[in-house]
């Protein structure tokens, strides 16, 4: 197959990305209308008469037809501006830019962290069944299907923080003591290596570690679970037969033929467990005091602020989507059958 | 004399089921001397492929070598380590397996495969591994072989894959080579090719074969000598010659009979046992009125011009006569398959008129006709017995489908009554109704597929290669149970299959199709005895024919060799 059929799959991948997030956008508009109460009240203060309500609907253009205020809405969103936050009085853009990178950190990491464990894992246990390897597998993917992620922050809070205090508090991304590094990528971890400042990235990484292993803990269970259920249906695969009839090491065999063919189930499926994360990062963000925007969203909805939760939405939702294409291209450059009909 | 090359004493083979241990293959023994070929013969479950895995030692996890010795040139197979084993696979012994697209790596290019193999047996360097897996490929005679290194195993049809296949067991000119029903699943023709290389090739380079099939003819083309197996047990062995001419054993006998030939009748074909209850065939019957009348039939996929547009079926003319059947014969890809959907309102059409009882039904949409007053008159039988059945349904619930679907008003007591006349029809034990299709023989589930097929009293039934999947005798009994039906209900078959020597057993007329169109057409004996075109004489000179009990070896190479010409 040549590069340039690939590009094109890849291409037209990209292009099929934009009616969806079209979609996002209608849905998103369309959700935070039906939501309760009447922002134009609350803006008014609770001693506006019906007249001065009045007064702030036609400000806010919130008496406009529904179609109208679309696409004013678009429109200041194709200039960047998602509205002010009524709760904080700063505009919505840039609070999800102070805290994007904070729920992004730490969801990264969470991900990367349970692959690096969850991949190796999986494919011990496949080529070991019913070893202790296996077990513990079955173990910790038990474990983190079965226990919700706000009870494993406060289990892990108690033993490291309080009984042990090996933890530090849960007050946030940094210790008070420390100042922020300059941001560069918003990753405290990352911008202190750039700094070089070693003693702070110690701190934000003891900060970081027990909301990261919380949220770890979860994810790894359905990556590990597939990772094992994808390695031994390929191990029991014709190819592989052929490939260890053939002679070929071990190690071949296990990577080239068995591994790398288990691994597009795989990834498939981290394109999920990530949507599970976003959520769950909502409520490791409350136990553990982070100031990411799962904490913001929540403080939102609760006061009805339209703006600010529509920006969380959508945010939240073009994360999912470019993460899927990511997904999808790295499907389409791993295996050379997607795009064929067979 | 020298030392056979493979010597296997008294091996036995166990398997740790659920339900206890299973002794898979039960004190057998055999060899191969160096440069002989040796075909493994037996059916489903006899044990003729957990004999090689045992001598490759790839086992599955659950099998284990429970007794008896194999010894390859000298050495002790099953006293060496592991390490040392790899070094003996693929350099020493190597294996092809059926299934060929299946048996490669689907997402790495067949020539790097070929090349994995060459760099592990340090046959090769990785600067060197593209040029002589590139001429491997040549080898195995693959066209545009330099090209061809970079496709995928899906980019290619099954029998190149079995090329490649072959490709990298032979990479690294091993001594003994082990072809595990190499052709299963293949056109004849196909079928013919692979077989040829393989024994080209294998005695170019002076190897030793062991052809495991359950195709007594095949295996008495191409081996020296023959074993035949049953149920883990060695029930006989000898030269092919012998074999054929003179079996000793009762088994080998009805497996010798079962296997149909050019001149047996579809009767032929069952043990005395089981001809002395079969039904008395009428001596001929005549043909009556046009049932299906299909005129210049077409389709088209993808549209003109683009790059996937491809016409499956060209202008294709054809009748069948009430209470006749007829064959349609060709390669994978001719058009036949297509041609069956069309006729069951599956697949619409893109031209042309099928005329069935008198009502042009192309002009149905195919999603409506499953509610159409005649599909209960036209039914059809899948090749896969075991894939054609809903695995979550018993015998009972498949077969009162259509009943189900097409009379809806029948009452339960009616339907229950019905359900039993068809499995005593089909010679189904009726105490197996209750059970689902992973609790039944390959025999049964056809039989299922058949009770469900012929029970809405069906005028037209379509088979498509119906016994394709099964083992010779089943195959036997399955191709008489349908030859008696088609009596008693009078009803007439579409027999499609690419096997002309299956489909001559059943059919009166047989159609020849290639690339879309009728090629050749002509009653069963006119195309068996003297076909037309160049096709159908390469289809025929393709089927290894067993030699008649008592005709000598000679005489059949002659006659595959005349085919050819």
């Amino acid at each position: 197959m040549s590069l340039g059929v690939k590009s094109k799959r890849v291409l037209t991948r990209v292009l099929q990305a934009i009616p969806t997030i079209f979609g996002i956008l209608v849905v998103c508009f369309i959700l935070t209308r039906a939501l309760p109460g009447d922002p134009a009240a609350y803006f008014a203060g609770d001693m506006a008469d019906a007249e001065s309500i009045e007064q702030v609907r036609e400000n806010l253009g919130l008496d406009q037809p529904m179609p109208m205020q679309f696409v004013t809405y678009v429109g200041d969103l194709l200039q960047g501006d998602l509205g002010v936050a009524i709760s904080t009085g700063q505009t919505v853009t840039q609070e999800l830019a102070k805290r994007l990178p904070a729920s992004l950190e730490l969801t990264l990491g969470a991900l990367l962290l349970a692959l690096i464990i969850a991949v190796p894992l999986g494919v011990l246990a496949a080529t070991r069944p019913n070893s202790w390897v296996d077990h513990l597998c079955r173990f910790l993917v038990t474990a983190g299907v079965s226990l919700p992620t706000f009870f494993t922050g406060l289990a892990l809070l108690y033993v490291f923080y309080y009984l042990l205090g090996w933890a530090p508090p849960p007050m946030g991304r940094l210790d008070m003591m420390f100042l922020p590094p300059e941001p560069i990528t918003g990753f405290y971890t990352i911008d202190s290596v750039i700094a070089g400042d070693w003693a702070l990235l110690k701190a934000s990484l003891a900060q970081m570690a027990l909301p990261l292993i919380t949220l770890a803990l979860f994810t790894l269970a359905p990556i590990a679970r597939m990772t094992r259920a994808a390695m031994l249906q390929t191990l029991a695969s014709d190819y592989v037969r052929t490939a260890r009839a053939a002679g070929l090491s071990r190690r071949r065999v296990l990577i080239t033929y068995a591994f790398r063919n288990a691994l597009l189930p795989v990834i498939t499926t981290l394109g999920m467990v990530f949507s599970f994360v976003l959520g769950a990062n909502v409520l490791v963000e409350k136990v553990f005091a982070w100031p990411g925007i799962g904490s913001f969203a929540v403080e939102a909805l609760v006061v009805s602020d339209y703006a600010a939760v529509q920006g969380f939405v959508l945010s939240m939702a073009l994360l999912f989507v470019a993460l899927n294409l990511l997904i999808d291209v790295t499907y389409t450059l791993i295996d050379p059958r997607v795009g064929e009909d067979s | 004399m020298t030392p056979p090359l493979l010597d296997i004493q008294r091996l036995s083979v166990d398997f740790a089921t659920r339900r206890g241990t299973v002794r898979a293959i039960d004190s057998i023994s055999l060899s191969v001397a160096k440069g002989e070929t040796l075909g493994i013969v037996g059916e489903s479950g006899s044990g003729k492929s957990v004999t090689s895995y045992a001598v490759m030692n790839i086992l599955d996890r659950a099998g284990k070598i429970a007794g008896g010795k194999i010894s390859y040139g000298g050495m002790s197979m099953h006293k060496i380590s592991e390490r040392d084993m790899r070094d003996i696979r693929g350099r020493e012994i190597s294996m092809i397996f059926q299934n060929p697209r299946a048996a490669l790596n689907p997402i790495r290019k067949v020539g790097q495969q070929i090349a994995d193999v060459l760099v592990q047996h340090n046959q090769a360097t990785r600067s060197t591994a593209r040029d002589k897996a590139i001429e491997m490929l040549l080898a195995v005679k693959i066209k545009d072989a330099e090209k061809r290194f970079e496709a995928y195993p899906f980019e290619l049809s099954g029998g190149m894959c079995q090329r490649v296949v072959i490709a990298m067991a032979l990479a690294c000119k091993p001594q003994l080579l082990i072809a595990d029903e190499p052709t299963t699943g293949l056109d004849v023709t196909t079928q013919k090719a692979v077989m040829d290389l393989i024994s080209e090739l294998t005695a170019r380079f002076n190897m030793s074969t062991i052809l495991i099939t359950h195709d007594l003819g095949l295996a008495a083309a191409y081996c020296d000598r023959l074993v035949v197996m049953e149920k883990g047990h060695v029930v006989e062995q000898n030269t092919s010659q012998a074999l054929f001419n003179a079996p000793q054993k009762a088994y080998t006998k009805q497996l010798l009979n079962a296997t149909p030939h050019r001149d047996s009748y579809v009767r032929d074909l069952l043990t005395p046992e089981q001809q002395a209850q079969a039904l008395a065939l009428p001596a001929s019957t005549e043909p009556g009125a046009a049932l299906l009348s299909v005129k210049s039939l077409k389709k088209e996929f993808g549209k003109p011009g683009s790059g996937n547009h491809h016409i499956a079926v060209r202008d294709l003319s054809f009748d069948i006569r009430k209470g006749e059947s007829l064959g349609l014969v060709g390669e994978s890809g001719c058009g036949k398959s297509t041609t069956s959907s069309m006729i069951m309102r599956l697949l619409d059409t893109t031209e042309g008129s099928i005329e069935f009882l008198g009502q042009d039904i192309a002009a149905i949409p195919a999603k409506q006709f499953a509610r159409h007053a005649l599909r209960g008159k036209l039914q059809m039988v899948f090749q896969d017995p075991t894939d054609s059945l809903n695995p979550r349904w018993s015998a009972e619930r498949s077969i009162a489908d259509p009943l189900l679907r097409l009379s809806p008003d029948m009452t339960d007591a009616d339907r229950q009554a019905r359900i039993l006349e068809l499995a005593t029809l089909v010679g189904l034990p009726v105490e197996l109704l209750n059970r689902f299709p992973h609790q039944l023989s390959g025999g049964q589930k056809a039989r299922v597929g058949i009770a469900r097929a012929v029970a809405m009293e069906p005028e037209l039934l379509i088979l498509d290669e119906p016994t394709a999947a099964l083992d010779v005798s089943v195959q036997a009994v399955v191709l008489n149970l349908l030859e008696d039906l088609k009596h008693r209900l009078g009803m007439s078959y579409l027999f499609i299959s690419h096997d002309l020597n299956v489909v001559r057993l059943l059919c009166d007329r047989i159609i020849v199709m290639q690339q879309g169109e009728i090629v050749e057409e002509g009653h069963a004996h006119e195309i068996m005895d003297a076909p037309k075109t160049d096709y159908t004489r390469s289809l025929l000179a393709a089927i290894p024919h067993p030699p008649a009990p008592d005709a000598s070896a000679s005489e059949t190479t002659a006659l595959v060799q005349d085919g050819a010409s």
